[in-house]
């Protein structure tokens, strides 16, 4: 009882400040978005949100990537901690087979028209990645094992490999003697294309590591038991 | 003005360092992270020395400067901050990685050193960063890195104590990105540099600064939002709780105090000011309290660190509407006090580890007759304690020391009160562990004895801790470089 | 009202809704989930307010791409250690909240 009057005092503070701090705003002096519309020629890309993102925040985007890979670090090394049972992840269902090779190709195709897309709409290479990875889960469904990918050492690479480029990107235009992540103005919309066609690939693999890392539900020693009580 | 180093450096060589040792196969792994060390020393050091012959450097990312794209900012406490992450993390990775040479395989904690580099990654992307939404993403780094930390060994207490730090983090973090959202709403700039003049003065900006501060409070473990720490500090390995004790939870910490410095002072008001004082002595009273009744030897140091926070929180009350004499004798006592905790704590954490393995066995009870066969580990603990009870000639003597004069110059003597009680308090838990080591029980003959590097490590801290108190000028000097208040003090 | 500002409102119930279950609730998934439509909402106040009144303004769509990505991560990082802690120890919720 207590704990639910607490969250409601709480949530209902929240609501309310937070309204008050919508009706009582003032309106910006600073006008981003047009300086986002002046510095648009030299980004490289033709779309504000890619731009920014890839472009003028691009820092931003590299730690994000970081944080992805970071959730995966820690998602391998609890496995090696607590080694998972038997793997039996595989559903039998032939219609399942059946819809997952009709959508393959064109979930493969529309991941790389996403990816294409991102320098001139909106698109990109967490979108493309998200749908890629969404074909690693639905062939994990079917049961069709990614096994290329079980060795150790071709899924750390493919994981490293996105974040990698980018940092190495960063480096080496400050290396070059101007800012960190700076692109040079004639490559930047090609360099983008690179460094978002590697990001698309560790992407996708890290989704479908966590997909995978998490054990299932089965491998529960007290899976059985549970099972058997509500049975009761 | 040509620097010897650019300051992204700074986050290339750990972020590189954390992806290298997590594509070597396994048996390099540890090898790889030490090889990173000296590279790291040769670049804060690099960069220091910028600092000494240029002053604050400022650093315009992918070439786009403020309000548009992201800076990176470099002001004596900045850096200050960096060369103390690069000191402690050195000596805790020399102690995870000889104790990982004594047992001869690393199988159990294989992925430590990837995560290890990505901790420094992340803390130095927060001491950097002048823009409050780079700021949350550098939060969000540094707390899923922590939470991988403490869950790292796996067992079930390990597992629980993480998923209650993650949550924690996770409301922690959206409530300071809501603050986020309105600043940004009423002010139309991200930059940590405008939100003084921009943000103005009204609701909105009132609201923000309530919600992160709200957020960065529950992240500090301020009390009475303290409840994640212990099993989190207290479970993990000790070199993890070293580094999270004595740097992680000051990242949320520093931002707060980065905010609170920029934003308008009539919306960060004494009355708010006097409330966070008012938690902080709360933290030193409780957090003291628990730390004598534990039981687990780590977890006395983890409460320990739950109310020693409570000190560095007297540090709103203390600048906030008082003359600049008081606030910059608040600001260098902080800062002082910030860096002794570090240091000590961080020495204690793993002289208590060295104490655990020794005795095989985590109670308080079972140190008796220790300090005849770990004397070194046992001095290197009391070491560290003097600094946390504030004994002269420790680093937390001295910045006790500026806080009182702080407290006295602007007429708040109650604060006077809790540094005293809380120094009684620290001497309490740490005689605790001192009484029943000197104890001689049931004879014992046999103790494990960890690798000599490990001793070693935790008396370079706790010495650092010590040596800070001695030479408080030089470290405060440094830090003062670009600070608002000035070399007053 | 312009949509965007109903926007901004929607979030803040959001927000309200999600806090409210975030401390309710004990079973960790419904936390969890309870926290993403926190973070939800609060994605749509940073979009929505901004823009309101002033037009499209790509800087916070961008960050909410960056804030997604965050989400996604910490939240799939919370089921991976939910899953592993339900596997030790056969409970949903935190040793104090059984």
């Amino acid at each position: 009882m207590s704990r639910k009057l607490l969250a409601a005092l709480l949530s209902l503070t929240v609501t309310l400040a937070l309204s008050l701090a919508l009706i009582d705003r003032p309106l910006p002096t600073e006008d981003l978005p047009a300086r986002v519309g002046q510095a648009m020629q030299s980004s490289g890309v033709a779309h504000p949100v890619t731009a920014v993102l890839l472009n003028f925040r691009s820092y931003d985007t590299l730690l994000e990537v970081g944080v992805l890979l970071i959730a995966v670090v820690v998602a391998l090394a609890l496995r090696e901690a607590q080694p998972d049972g038997p793997d039996r992840m595989g559903l039998d269902n032939p219609l399942l087979r059946a819809i997952t090779a009709w959508l393959m190709p064109l979930m493969l195709m529309v991941s790389g028209y996403l990816l294409w897309a991102g320098s001139t709409r909106p698109g990109g290479a967490f979108q493309a990645g998200a749908v890629l990875a969404a074909c690693g889960v639905l062939l994990r469904l079917c049961g069709t094992g990614l096994s290329w990918l079980e060795q150790p050492w071709r899924l750390r690479a493919g994981l490293a490999l996105g974040p990698l480029v980018f940092l190495a990107a960063g480096t080496a235009t400050m290396l070059a003697g101007a800012s960190f992540l700076a692109y040079p103005e004639p490559l930047a919309g090609s360099l983008i294309l690179f460094i978002e066609l590697n990001l698309m690939v560790s992407i996708a693999l890290a989704l479908i590591s966590l997909f995978r890392l998490a054990p299932p539900q089965s491998d529960s020693p007290h899976f059985a038991d549970r099972r058997r009580s509500r049975r009761e | 003005m040509s620097v010897a180093l650019p300051l992204p450096w700074l986050i290339v060589v750990p972020l590189g360092g954390a992806m290298a040792s997590f594509l070597v196969p396994e048996r390099w792994r540890v090898r790889l992270g030490l090889a990173v060390l000296p590279v790291m020393w040769l670049v804060t050091l690099a960069v220091l020395g910028d600092l000494a012959a240029h002053g604050v450097q400022v650093h315009a990312l992918g070439g786009w400067s403020a309000p548009l794209g992201i800076t990176l900012l470099a002001d004596g406490l900045a850096l200050g901050m960096v060369a103390l992450t690069t000191l402690v993390f050195s000596l805790c990775a020399v102690h995870a990685a000889s104790h990982a040479a004594e047992k001869g395989h690393n199988g159990e904690i294989g992925f430590l050193w990837p995560l290890l580099w990505f901790l420094v990654a992340a803390l130095n992307s927060i001491w950097l960063s002048a823009d409050i939404f780079n700021l949350y993403v550098g939060l969000e780094l540094l707390g899923l890195t922590a939470v991988g930390l403490v869950a790292l060994t796996g067992s079930a207490e390990a597992l629980a104590a993480a998923m209650r730090y993650l949550l924690a983090a996770l409301l922690g973090s959206l409530c300071y990105l809501l603050g986020v959202a309105l600043l940004y709403a009423a002010g139309g700039s991200l930059a940590l540099g405008d939100l003084g003049t921009i943000a103005g003065s009204g609701a909105t900006a009132r609201v923000a600064l309530a919600l992160m501060t709200l957020g960065l409070i529950l992240k500090t473990a301020l009390f009475p939002l303290h409840a994640w720490l212990p099993p989190a500090h207290g479970g993990a390995l000790a070199p993890v709780s070293a580094l999270l004790s004595a740097l992680v939870v000051k990242a949320s910490l520093y931002i707060l105090i980065r905010l609170w410095l920029a934003l308008d002072p009539d919306v960060a008001t004494a009355a708010a000011a006097n409330l966070l004082g008012a938690l902080g002595a709360g933290a030193v009273l409780w957090g003291g309290w628990m730390a004598w009744r534990q039981t687990k030897l780590k977890y006395l140091v983890a409460y320990s660190t739950v109310a020693q926070i409570g000190y560095l929180f007297l540090f709103f009350p203390l600048v906030t509407g008082t003359s600049t004499i008081a606030g910059g004798l608040a600001w260098d006592g902080t800062l002082l006090m910030l860096i002794s905790h570090a240091l000590a704590k961080a020495g204690m954490f793993l002289a208590a580890g060295n104490l655990v393995l020794a005795m095989g066995s985590p109670l308080i009870a079972d140190l008796s007759g220790i300090s005849r066969f770990r004397p070194l580990s046992l001095f290197s603990f009391g070491l560290a304690g003097v600094s946390l009870m504030g004994l002269p000639p420790s680093g937390g003597f001295t910045a006790k020391w500026l806080l009182l004069q702080s407290a006295l110059h602007s007429g708040q003597w109650w604060w006077v009160v809790v540094l005293i009680v809380g120094g009684l308090l620290s001497a309490a838990y740490v005689f605790k562990v001192l009484r029943h080591s000197f104890v001689e029980g049931p004879k014992r003959d046999h103790f494990n004895s960890p690798p000599m590097a490990m001793e070693l490590a935790a008396l370079a801290l706790a010495a650092a801790g010590m040596g800070v108190g001695l030479a408080a000028q030089s470290p405060l000097t440094w830090m003062r470089i670009g600070s608002p208040f000035g070399v007053g003090g | 009202m312009s949509s965007a500002l109903f926007y901004a409102w929607v979030g803040v119930v959001l927000c309200g809704l999600g806090l409210f279950g975030f401390i309710l609730h004990r079973h960790l998934m419904r936390r969890l989930l309870a926290f993403n439509i926190m973070g939800s909402g609060s994605f749509m106040i940073l979009v929505g307010l901004a823009q309101d009144g002033r037009g499209a303004d790509p800087v916070p769509q961008a960050l909410v791409l960056t804030g997604i990505v965050v989400a996604v991560a910490s939240t799939a990082l919370a089921l991976v250690i939910l899953r592993r802690w339900y596997r030790v120890s056969g409970e949903s919720r935190l040793p104090e909240d059984v």
